[in-house]
C-alpha cells in the first residue's frame, strides 16, 4: 500500500489521534492487511507510540498484521451451528483450501476463520463468503459453493 | 484540598481528597503488599495483589487500594481472613507461570501459597506491566508493549527502537518481578540487532 494512500486515510480523519482506531480499520479494509510501513507511518503522523498501536491491532481480531487472501471464508461454530454439524462445513473448507482457521493459503485465493455466531442460527450451519451468507451448509454445498468463488 | 478521616487496621489517619487507600495507608506507616504498583507510574490495578476490606456503614467490600480513592469515615482492613485467602490464590494463580520468581516466593511463604496448587504454564510474565508503564512513562522511549489479549498477552519489544534505546538504559530490568523481562531481550537482542561481538567472524 502507497505511503500516499495512508496519508490520504490519515487526512481523512484530520490526523487526530483519538481516530486511531478509525483510521487502522480503513487501512485494514483498504488493503486487506496492516503493514509495517503502514503502522509506522500513522505512528508517525498520529504521534501514538507505536507499542501502543501494536497492542491494539493485536487486540482485535478484524486486524491482520499478515497478507489476507481475496476471499474471506467465516465458518460458524456457534452452539446452535456446532450441533447442526459446522464441523464437518469446518472439515470440508479444510481440506478443500488446505488451511487450518486464521491461515491464508499461498496463493493468496482463501483466509479462513471461524466465528461464534452470525445472528441467523435457523439457518445454521452457516457460513459466510466475503460477506454473503450460506445457510444450511452440507459438505457438498460447501465445496460448491468454495467452486463458485474462485471461478 | 479538603482533608479526610478515615481508619485503617484501627488506627486514624488523615488523607487529602483524591488519595489512594494505598497512598493513604503508606503514608501512615501502614504496609500493603502490592506487585504492579510503582511510586513513580500511574496507578494500575493489574494484579489485584493490594486488595483490602473497606467497610462503609456497617457494609464490608473488598476493594483494590491501589486505585480506590479515599473516602471520609471508611474503615479499612489491610489482612481479614478474606483478603488473606483471595491473595493466597493470586500468588498460586501467579505461581503456575513463574514459579521460581523470589518475590512471589516470599509472599507465598507469608500466606501459605501452595506453589504447585495449579498446573504449570510457565510463561514467566504475570502481566504487571511494570516494565511497559516504566518504558511509557518515565523512560518514555516505548521499546516495549503489550500484544495479544487473554491468555495469549505477552510483552514484547519493538526492535527498531530497542536496538537504539535499551542498551544506554535498562533501567526496567530490575523492576520485574520475574526477569522474564531480561530474557526476552536477550532474545529480541539476538533476533534483531546481534552485537558485534556475536556476529559471526569474517573468514581469513
Ligand atoms: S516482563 Fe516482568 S515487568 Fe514486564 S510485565 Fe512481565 S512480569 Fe511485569
Ligand atoms: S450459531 Fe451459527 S449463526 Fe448462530
Ligand atoms: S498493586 Fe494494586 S492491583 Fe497491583
Amino acid at each position: 500500500m502507497e505511503i500516499d494512500k495512508i496519508d490520504q486515510i490519515i487526512d481523512k480523519h484530520h490526523g487526530e489521534a483519538s481516530s486511531l482506531l478509525q483510521i487502522l480499520l480503513d487501512i485494514q479494509s483498504e488493503n486487506s492487511w496492516l503493514t509495517k510501513e503502514a503502522l509506522g507511518r500513522v505512528s508517525e503522523k498520529l504521534n501514538v507510540p507505536l507499542n501502543r498501536i501494536q497492542h491494539i491491532v493485536t487486540f482485535y481480531k478484524a486486524f491482520s498484521l499478515v497478507p489476507k487472501g481475496r476471499h474471506q471464508v467465516h465458518i460458524c461454530v456457534g452452539t446452535a451451528c456446532h450441533v447442526r454439524g459446522a464441523t464437518r462445513i469446518l472439515d470440508t473448507v479444510e481440506e478443500a483450501t488446505g488451511i487450518k482457521p486464521g491461515e491464508t493459503d499461498l496463493d493468496l485465493k482463501f483466509s479462513l476463520e471461524t466465528v461464534n455466531c452470525l445472528g441467523c442460527c435457523a439457518l445454521g450451519p452457516v457460513m459466510e463468503v466475503d460477506g454473503k451468507v450460506h445457510g444450511k451448509m452440507s459438505p457438498v454445498k460447501t465445496a460448491e459453493v468454495l467452486k463458485m468463488t474462485v471461478s | 484540598m479538603s482533608e479526610i478521616q478515615l481508619q485503617i487496621d484501627g488506627k486514624e489517619v488523615k488523607a487529602k481528597e483524591g488519595m489512594t487507600l494505598l497512598e493513604a495507608a503508606q503514608n501512615a506507616g501502614i504496609f500493603i503488599p502490592t506487585l504492579c504498583h510503582h511510586e513513580k507510574l500511574e496507578p494500575f490495578g493489574g494484579c489485584r495483589f493490594c486488595i483490602v476490606e473497606v467497610e462503609v456503614n456497617g457494609w464490608t467490600k473488598l476493594v483494590v487500594s491501589c486505585v480506590y480513592p479515599v473516602e471520609e469515615n471508611i474503615i479499612v482492613r489491610t489482612r481479614s481472613e478474606k483478603v488473606d485467602r483471595i491473595r493466597k490464590t493470586i500468588i498460586e494463580l501467579l505461581m503456575a507461570h513463574a514459579p521460581d520468581s523470589p518475590q512471589l516466593q516470599d509472599l507465598a511463604q507469608e500466606y501459605g501459597a501452595v506453589r504447585d496448587r495449579f498446573e504449570k504454564d510457565a510463561s514467566f510474565c504475570i502481566h504487571c506491566g511494570l516494565c511497559v508503564r516504566y518504558c511509557a512513562e518515565v523512560a518514555k522511549k516505548n521499546a516495549i508493549g503489550f500484544v495479544g489479549r487473554g491468555i495469549n498477552k505477552e510483552i514484547s519489544f519493538i526492535p527498531e527502537i530497542a536496538a537504539k534505546e535499551c542498551n544506554n538504559c535498562k533501567e526496567c530490568f530490575p523492576l520485574c518481578p520475574t526477569s522474564y523481562l531480561q530474557a526476552a531481550f536477550v532474545l529480541v537482542e539476538a533476533l534483531a540487532f546481534p552485537s558485534p561481538s556475536s556476529k559471526p567472524e569474517p573468514e581469513e
